[in-house]
């Protein structure tokens, strides 16, 4: 039975990612609320949201073809696939070894590809043009998450997430400023890559400021609920990758189920902070212009870069 | 005769000469020809692929001294596994467009003959195998002759059209420049072995000998500069986007797929074979190169609006992308660590299959695509994705590959060279330590940046609404592809599948070439933790596993969906939600030009670009537009360089030269008796 | 405090005063320049009072209150003080574009490390390894005076560049003497006074303090 305990974990990881997410969410949106001096509509508005969806019927353009149809259901799939990759709640997770961190954010690169080829498939201008924007700006965050991943790994001599989180968790505790660096870019870069301001407005209902909200503009029903739902984890996912990389204490190490208990009331007092967080972020900065993009995210570069040199220069 | 991979190769090219030799019998009968000559080049090209295959597996070289040849240098043939390789890569994609090519050649019934293209297709696969086999200087230059000339040809197969002849002529002069180039290499080569007379020239006397530093440098950015001009390196790359655009589709697949990878075997067989030893900045001109070619080819092909263009840049991007391994191996031997090494080179061979069969299956879908619309211009196609079925999906495959997404095979060779990067830091030098992973973030954008090219490409020929100006001409039957062109891309789009999924097998196969060249092995880690995983160096330093994500995607989407549809659910059909504008049309769709605006804002001032918009108002008010004239304009920026100066240059010294030329009889006496006092002088 | 936690700190600040040159070289707001000028001043005053704890020389915690009072108070008082004056504009405009002045600030970072890393090799001191940070520093500082238009804001990229040559020095050798180090001090204060005439001096010839307004002085054939 032992034996098992490891899939019985790697089970319980990827519920808590299908569930938490959109709780997360919730969350953050409560908090924006409050910031903004409105009331909110409560922690589990997004799970009302995602379920009245699934009961929905599906309206479809005339012309959408097969890959519409399909995309949605890639999109989940490959976002719980990194779910049960990524170490949350423990480090000794059977999937851990079936990408390392590059591939992870090659996984989150087909989500791109196919939600980008979805929104040119019904043949309006909003779709193309969230396509076009998306693509650039997702080019533009691969060199800068690169190089922040490669600043972390050159401390733990790894690229794989779990052992990442491994390295720092028994290492002796050192301020390292090329840490530093990378986490602030790697910060940027999240935010960059889920779509949230300064990069992208996630509740914006003007065409010309959306950028993945266009792409998913034609989706209905349950493909929707698949998509947001999707949408959330990604949110939950990056934030997960960073606490791995950069705060991972907490994290079980063991199979034992009082260190996993442990870990996943780590995990929510870690979530809660980092919304607090990406709240004063969203609060204190204003959505940029699509063509000051390029220098947010060569300022995420630079940062990378600069973390990258610390390590060498100074330690 | 014992069975051998040697022996299997000379049957594959005996049924290429007898192919040949068919042709004057059927040249009446078109239909029949291409019946009998394609099958019979897959046949061939599918018993080549087997000995390389084989070769590469039981890992010992085998040579034979043909008899005929020059009368100090009798031609000589080597199969050893670096040769297996690139004949396995050449045969696999031959077989492939040969299945294609019966299917295709069809379209040119009636209104073309296609003698000379069955016959110059055959020479051209028979020269590139023989480039792989050669073993001597002599030899090597007259296949690679044999490959450019009979490729010349085939791109001039639609010689009516001024610009194919054009893009022809410009190919045979970069071409040409190019080989003058490895003569000379060679040359220097066979000169430093210190043999007498001929004997130097071949490959055997050349692996023995030492060479001092210098000569060394010298032939090695000699045969460099000249190989670099065939795989298309910047700047030498651009007869490229002329004449594969040029060429009929079978043939650009093959040109971009295996062609280029004949100028691939030609720097590794120089330099990790030829030369053995060198220093340590060889590498990091390779690498600079190598970084700047990927990153000028994939910008290039962004801004391109003709498919096969835009495909033909990408070639040279994905030469970038080797051409970076090519470096990284070098810089790696240099400082004596061949494991490195040999995860390099690993990287750089498994890249050329990917993108023999990734480059391929595109260009054969482009061919496809012309075959069924006649068009070339992306901007003019749309929504094809209802009336292609096979062939859209086909080239989702390539552009999935292409882009480097799992769990397809592009993914496994950038993901080899990102671990190659990341392993730099364990080199001594502290310079180096800094500037490569700079590299590694620039490779990183080139390959976000293909995604966006393809996604362009894809979206704005398969999905959407018909963009041409004229109504369509579709009808829901008769615009797919016929089954031998269907055949012929379904093949490498599983090959992009498994190449993707069992990356440890294939690591495992090609695993003797790179302990031949650097003394580097990575297959005992890379399949140490089971043959489902990838893990390169050490299993606890990165692992992957294309399986298990090919595997899961397949399982969740079915569970989700099967979760979904418990219940009977409708879907409506509505038109598409037009934000209360009722005249949408087609025309305002995303195009070409309009997807690349943000690219092209960016990056722009790599390029020459001029865009200019004119309105003219209507009668009505100046605020509402009658017309819009809109005109983008893109420039290479190496012709003005580069190349209008060298020709511009060349026409100054033709005409002071050709002031000897007076017309006065009187003048050329003149000139011999000049000619004979001297003679006579130094004769004394 | 261990001499390893120490260490540490040091090298937080130096990749702090790293940032902080890299910001002053994109940041467009003029009042923005001024703060981040602050915050390099009090990260370097900081760092002196490290290297003071470390090395045992007393003048050095002197030298670091003698940077705060300075550098941080003083001198963006002052600037502060003209600025209001003289009604500058909020935003400045640069020569370049932002993206290669950051590629070339990075190729600079890395050529610095590439010149100290001989002395790095025979260097003794804890601090050996932020020479390279001061060195970029200086050059950084360099950098944003030539690609910068307005006067201000050169004035600004020269006291940069003087935190860089003070850091410089407390890295390699624990700071210069007492009286070399008030002698300094006591010329950038006069400096910047006359820096103010100036100002005033440009701005009622030229009426704008854009630098390239200066070509006009010179002669015509």
């Amino acid at each position: 039975m032992i034996e098992l305990y490891p899939f019985i974990i790697e089970a319980i990881q990827i519920v808590i990612v299908l569930l938490f997410a959109p709780l997360f969410v919730g969350w953050v949106r409560m908090l924006k609320c409050w910031f903004q001096g409105r009331t909110s509509a409560g922690l589990f508005q997004p799970y009302r949201g995602i379920l009245k969806l699934f009961h929905k019927d599906v309206i479809l353009a005339e012309n959408a073809s097969w890959l519409f149809r399909f995309t949605p259901y890639l999109v989940f799939g490959v976002t719980v696939l990194a779910g049960g990759i990524i170490p949350i709640i423990s480090l000794n997770l059977p999937f851990a070894t079936v990408a390392d961190v590059i591939a992870i954010v090659a996984l989150f690169a087909i989500v791109r590809f196919f939600t980008a080829l979805a929104g040119m498939d019904i043949g309006t201008a909003f779709g193309g043009m969230g396509s076009s924007r998306e693509m650039m700006i997702g080019s533009l965050a691969e060199p800068a998450m690169l190089m922040a991943i490669f600043t972390v790994s050159l401390i733990s001599q790894t690229t794989s997430l779990s052992n990442m989180a491994d390295v720092v968790i028994h290492k002796e505790f050192i301020l390292r400023p090329s840490m530093a660096f990378a986490l602030l870019a790697f910060v940027l870069i999240s935010l960059a890559e889920t779509g949230r301001i300064p990069v992208d407005n996630p509740a914006t209902h003007l065409e010309l400021t959306m950028i993945h909200e266009a792409m998913i503009l034609e989706y209905s029903g349950r493909h929707l609920a698949l998509i947001e739902w999707a949408g959330m984890i990604k949110l939950f996912l990056f934030t997960t990758i960073g606490i791995a990389s950069f705060f991972p204490w907490g994290i079980s190490t063991s199979v034992n189920l009082i260190n996993i208990s442990a870990g996943i009331i780590f995990l929510i007092l870690k979530m809660g902070f980092l919304g607090i967080g990406l709240i004063l972020i969203e609060t204190g900065l204003a959505k940029m212009r699509i063509f000051r993009v390029p220098e947010f995210l060569g300022s995420a570069f630079l940062l990378s870069t600069l973390g990258m040199l610390s390590y060498f220069i100074l330690e | 005769m014992t069975l051998s991979p040697f022996v299997l190769v000379s049957l594959s090219i005996l049924i290429i000469a007898f192919t040949i030799a068919l042709v004057p019998l059927f040249a009446r009968h078109q239909k029949m020809l291409i019946y009998v000559s394609f099958p019979l080049m897959s046949i061939a090209s599918a018993i080549a692929v087997v000995a390389g295959i084989w070769s590469v597996a039981i890992d010992t070289p085998e040579s034979v001294t043909l008899s005929i040849g020059l009368p100090d240098l009798p031609f000589h043939l080597r199969l050893d596994p670096l040769s297996g390789f690139f004949l396995t890569v050449i045969g696999l994609l031959s077989f492939f467009v040969s299945i294609y090519s019966t299917g295709y050649c069809k379209g040119y019934a009636g209104k073309r003959s296609v003698t000379h293209l069955v016959i110059f297709y055959s020479l051209f696969i028979a020269g590139m195998f023989l480039v792989v086999l050669s073993d001597d200087a002599f030899f090597f230059l007259i296949s690679w002759e044999l490959m450019a000339i009979a490729s010349y040809f085939l791109v001039m197969f639609e010689d009516e059209l001024i610009e194919n002849r054009r893009a022809a002529f410009l190919y045979l002069v970069v071409a040409h420049v190019g080989a003058i180039a490895i003569l000379l290499s060679f040359g220097v080569l066979a000169g430093a072995t210190g043999h007498e007379g001929f004997s130097g020239y071949t490959f055997d006397a050349m692996r023995q000998a030492e060479f001092p530093l210098k000569w060394a440098t010298v032939a090695f950015l000699l045969s460099f500069f000249g190989f670099s001009a065939k795989a298309g390196v910047i700047p030498l790359h651009v007869w490229l986007p002329e004449a594969h655009p040029a060429a009929p589709s079978n043939v650009s697949a093959l040109m971009s797929g295996v062609m280029l990878k004949t100028a691939i075997y030609g720097i590794i067989r120089v330099t990790f074979d030829l030369i053995r030893v060198f220093p340590l900045w060889w590498g990091a001109m390779v690498l600079i190169l190598g970084l700047i070619t990927a990153i000028m080819g994939i910008l290039y092909a962004i801004m391109q609006n003709d498919i096969k263009r835009m495909l033909a840049y990408s070639s040279v991007e994905n030469i970038g992308v080797i051409l970076i391994g090519i470096g990284l191996a070098i810089i790696f031997t240099s400082f004596h660590i061949p494991v490195l090494a040999a995860l390099s080179l690993t990287a750089v061979f498994y890249h050329s299959i990917n993108h023999a069969m990734f480059k391929g299956l595109l260009f054969m879908g482009a061919g496809a695509l012309l075959h069924a619309t006649h068009k070339k211009n992306m901007d003019e196609m749309g929504g094809l994705i209802h009336y292609m079925p096979w062939t859209s999906t086909l080239f989702l495959i390539g552009s999935i590959s292409i882009s480097a997404l799992p769990p397809f095979n592009g993914f496994i060779s950038e993901w080899l060279l990102f671990q190659a990067f990341l392993l730099s830091p364990s080199l001594n030098s502290p310079l180096l330590n800094l500037l490569i992973p700079m590299g590694a973030a620039l490779l990183a954008l080139t390959a976000a940046l293909v995604a966006a090219c393809f996604v362009k490409a894809f979206g704005i020929t398969f999905l959407g609404h018909w963009r041409g100006h004229h109504h369509p001409p579709l009808q829901k039957m008769g615009l797919e592809v016929n089954w031998p062109m269907r055949i012929g891309m379904i093949l490498p789009a599983l090959m992009c599948l498994i190449l993707g999924i069992l990356p440890a097998m294939v690591i495992e196969w090609m695993d003797k070439i790179s302990d031949e060249l650097v003394g580097g092995k990575i297959a005992t880690t890379a399949g140490a933790f089971g043959w489902l995983w990838l893990t390169p160096v050490a299993h606890e330093r990165a692992s992957y596993s294309g399986a298990i994500v090919f595997l899961w995607i397949i399982v969740v989407v079915m569970l989700v969906y099967i979760l979904l549809h418990i219940r009977k659910t409708a879907i409506h059909r509505v038109p598409l939600w037009d934000c209360g504008f009722e005249k949408i049309t087609p025309r305002m769709q995303y195009n070409a030009a309009s997807f690349s605006m943000p690219i092209r804002r960016i990056f722009g001032f790599l390029f020459n670009i001029r865009e200019q918009v004119r309105l003219s108002t209507s009668t009505i008010s100046p605020s509402f537009p009658n017309r819009l004239y809109y005109r983008l304009r893109i420039r290479d920026r190496f012709w003005g360089w580069i190349y209008r100066p060298i020709s511009e240059s060349s026409y100054w010294i033709s005409r002071k030269f050709g002031r000897l030329q007076q017309g006065y009889i009187h003048v050329y006496l003149i000139y011999s008796f000049i000619t004979i006092i001297i003679l006579l002088i130094f004769a004394r | 405090m261990s001499i390893n936690l120490a260490a540490q700190v040091n090298s937080i600040m130096a990749a702090l005063i790293l940032l902080t040159s890299f910001g002053l070289l994109v940041q467009r707001r003029m009042y923005g320049l001024l703060h981040l000028f602050a915050w390099q001043g009090l990260f370097l005053s900081i760092s002196t009072a490290i290297v003071g704890y470390v090395s045992g020389s007393h003048h050095l915690y002197i030298s670091s209150i003698l940077t705060l009072a300075l550098k941080v108070i003083l001198i963006p008082y002052i600037l502060h003080f003209l600025m209001k004056q003289l009604h500058i504009h909020k935003e400045v405009e640069q020569l370049v574009n932002v993206p290669t002045i950051m590629l070339i600030g990075i190729a600079l970072v890395i050529f610095s490390y590439y010149l100290t890393a001989p002395i790095r090799e025979l260097s003794t001191l804890v601090t050996r390894s932020t020479l390279a940070v001061a060195l970029a520093t200086v050059m950084l500082g360099l950098l944003m005076m030539i690609t910068r238009r307005h006067a201000v804001t050169q004035i600004i990229g020269f006291l940069a560049l003087e935190n860089g040559l003070f850091f410089a020095a407390t890295s390699a050798t624990y700071g210069m003497p007492l009286v070399v180090e008030l002698g300094v001090a006591l010329d950038i204060l006069i400096a910047a006074f006359i820096f103010g005439i100036f100002f005033f001096q440009i701005r009622t010839t030229f009426d704008s303090l854009d630098v390239e307004q200066m070509t006009k002085l010179k002669e015509e054939d």
